[in-house]
């Protein structure tokens, strides 16, 4: 490899999914007034920022070309206990906000399946939680950013002062340049906990008619699915749906620190037989009346974040993660489809999670739009590449869209169809970037700046 | 009723950082100091919002002993309880350069051992005028052992050491605890990219390690604890051996 240049890491990253890899040229300012001389040193292979990693894919790779890593950009700035109004650097972490901030009634209003994302990052990816329907995805919470652009020039976008700036960033994937700062607008809870109700599913018509009747009126929901499952089954699961429990409600031990997962576990761990296992207890686990009870926020919210280093749980080949979302309409056949596709691989998708989003997001590259979405994943077999396009062609069929936070495996045609909006990404990235220095394996591959080479 | 009040001696580095936020969610008082204001300005800010009682920022330069009996009488007049001290600063270059240029040599003692006296002595009466309170210095590995790869800034150190052992007896004579914290490697702008270290730690655990330790009353320890082992090794390594290795 290369000589190391001063200040500089030669690091192997790799997306969550641990799949995705690349070697790149690292660096990690430690305060704002040093993210500049990082742009300027990096070199012709394009630059990417990247957060704490929890993108699946290749979001936060820049292959032979040069990383920023915004983690120790981490202070609080402002915050007015008024109206909520928080500015802060961008490599704040969710969990540091609800550690900080739930204690006093505050939350950050969207919050995805892991607290251990940087702000900027979720920004980025223009992130969403289990309370789509009823707040939208991240950048709905954005008042302003200051965006480190190609030409080293600090701007402050707000949705007002240049809408399609603004648009590009949030869910931009990091190719408008680099968040610096930014002002949210954290929620107002009443306690730390909230009261969920757990009921059983037998089937995806249980679960569509669920969400069409009461999911989508509840304060949060989300549904776990049993992607083994086939037949009259298909799509059987459990239902969770929440609301804020009263001031007041006290809840067991639901403080952050995780048991670790200190080695790669042997990739048979997770197969299909160990899987089907697991998802027949996880399902009984609920009563067949349901149940009622007061969990904290973190647990509910975060509940895989109790295993810090998760991904080793599919060994060292690493595992693919799948997320598409489909409209209404199309949601009922759509969803058989994929379910079918992937019961049949007998992939053993560990976590399928089913979910309700709201509408479009302010982002050209937004993910959300009105409809229903569904997350799988599995290990990173032979296959699956295979089952992967798969499901990309079902998505499609069905005028789905794939998140590309989660994706590894998207074609640059499929992307295309997906997102109309990308001529629009496209033009405000030509002018901001003409170069192209902002660059990701993503990027590359989905082809999204084709104007430059 | 005002609980502790905690100078922080260079207080831009990554493990003060990570302590003045320690102590900030304890709901203590923290007074930065250190030469980048700019920098620690925001700091302040981020350590009030994370709850620290009071948050102030004084400029200090561990080279300017001139200024240090008025830098010692601002701490004692902003801090209205029990004032705490925790000493991070130090400076550091790499040992190549230092042989080229003996001025650096100077520079790195004057900073790590000339300062760090320097300001500790200001502030020692105060500390013992109070009758209690914790004072934390950030020793080295480094100062266990002179090595070829960082001899000067280990000397350094092992000044250091040897101070803090006279006034850790000085004090305790007045209910002060005296804590050196000697961390391995950890993970800071200084050590990032270097691929040939090796149990490098966090920085936060290092802070955790000391504060929890200070609250204890140890008069030494290794962050993280790992150390404590690998040191008596290489302690033991007769000098006859030692001088022939590459470490």
């Amino acid at each position: 490899m290369a000589e190391r240049p001063q200040g500089a890491a030669l690091l192997r990253l790799s997306g969550w999914g641990r799949v995705a890899v690349a070697e790149t040229t690292a660096r990690r300012p430690e305060r704002i007034g040093e993210v500049a001389s990082a742009l300027w040193a990096a070199g012709p292979g394009g630059v990417i920022a990247r957060g704490l990693g929890r993108a699946y894919g290749d979001a936060a790779l820049n292959q032979g070309g040069d990383t920023i890593l915004t983690e120790r950009l981490d202070r609080l700035l402002a915050f007015d206990a008024a109206t909520g109004a928080l500015d802060c650097e961008a490599g704040v972490t969710i969990d540091d906000l609800v550690d900080v901030f739930l204690p006093r009634g505050w939350m950050p209003p969207v919050c995805p399946g892991t607290a251990f994302v940087t702000l900027g990052g979720a920004l980025a990816n223009d992130v969403h939680g289990k309370n789509h329907d009823r707040v939208g995805s991240f950048a709905d919470h954005v008042r302003w950013f200051d965006l480190l652009a190609a030409d080293g020039a600090v701007r402050r976008v707000t949705p007002d002062s240049d809408p399609a700036l603004f648009a590009a960033t949030c869910g931009g994937i990091g190719l408008s340049g680099i968040v610096l700062r930014l002002g949210l607008a954290l929620e107002r809870v009443p306690s730390p906990a909230v009261r969920l109700r757990e009921e059983r599913m037998a089937s995806l018509d249980d679960f569509l008619s669920a969400f069409a009747t009461r999911a989508r009126a509840a304060t949060w929901s989300v549904g776990w699915i049993d992607a083994l499952a086939r037949g009259g089954s298909l799509g059987r699961g459990i239902l969770e749906t929440a609301e804020p429990a009263p001031a007041g409600t006290a809840v067991a031990r639901d403080r952050r620190g995780a048991l670790p997962v200190p080695f790669d576990l042997p990739g048979s761990v997770l197969n299909a037989a160990g899987v089907a296992a697991f998802n027949e207890l996880y399902f009984r686990r609920v009563p067949a009346g349901g149940r009622e009870r007061s969990v904290g926020l973190r647990r509910f919210l975060f509940p895989l974040d109790a295993l810090s280093g998760w991904n080793r749980l599919y060994g060292s080949r690493g595992f693919r993660q799948f997320q598409c979302v489909l409209p209404d309409a199309e949601a009922e056949k759509g969803l058989r489809a994929l379910l079918e596709a992937a019961a049949q691989s007998r992939a053993a998708s560990f976590l399928a999670v089913i979910k309700t989003l709201g509408g479009d997001g302010r982002g050209f590259l937004s993910f959300p739009m009105r409809g229903i979405t569904l997350a799988l994943d599995f290990p990173n077999r032979p296959d699956a590449p295979d089952l992967l396009h798969r499901l990309e062609r079902i998505t499609l069929d069905h005028g789905g869209r794939i998140y590309l936070a989660k994706d590894s495996a998207l074609s640059p045609e499929g992307f295309a169809r997906m997102y109309p909006r990308l001529d629009e990404l496209r033009r405000v990235l030509a002018a901001v970037d003409p170069q192209g220095r902002f660059r990701s394996d993503m990027a590359r591959r989905l082809r999204i700046r084709e104007d430059v080479a | 009723m005002s609980g502790e009040t905690w100078v922080v001696l260079g207080a831009s580095s990554a493990i003060a950082r990570a302590f003045a936020r320690l102590v900030a969610r304890r709901g203590d008082g923290v007074i930065l100091a250190g030469r980048d204001r700019e920098d620690l300005d925001i700091l302040a800010k981020d350590l009030a919002l994370r709850g620290a009682a009071s948050v102030h920022v004084l400029g200090f330069d561990a080279l300017d002993t001139a200024s240090h009996p008025d830098f010692a009488r601002d701490c004692r007049r902003l801090a209205p309880g029990r004032l705490g001290v925790f000493l991070a600063f130090a400076y550091m270059e790499e040992q190549a350069s230092v042989d080229a240029e003996p001025d650096l040599a100077l520079a790195t003692i004057g900073a790590g051992f000339t300062g760090a006296v320097s300001v500790l002595h200001r502030l020692a009466p105060h500390l013992e005028d109070q009758e209690g309170g914790h004072l934390i210095a950030l020793g080295s590995v480094a100062g266990d052992r002179g090595r070829r790869k960082n001899y000067v800034y280990g000397a350094t150190k092992a000044g250091l050491h040897a101070y803090l052992q006279g006034l850790r007896a000085r004090l305790h004579r007045h209910g002060v605890t005296v804590t050196t914290v000697k961390p391995g490697f950890v993970d800071t702008a200084m050590t990032f990219g270097r691929p040939e270290l090796f149990l490098v730690a966090s920085p936060r655990a290092v802070a955790e390690a000391a504060l929890k330790a200070a609250l204890k009353g140890r008069d030494e320890i290794y962050a993280p604890w790992f150390w404590t082992p690998i040191m008596a090794v290489i302690k033991a390594i007769p000098e006859r051996v030692m001088k022939r290795l590459d470490i």
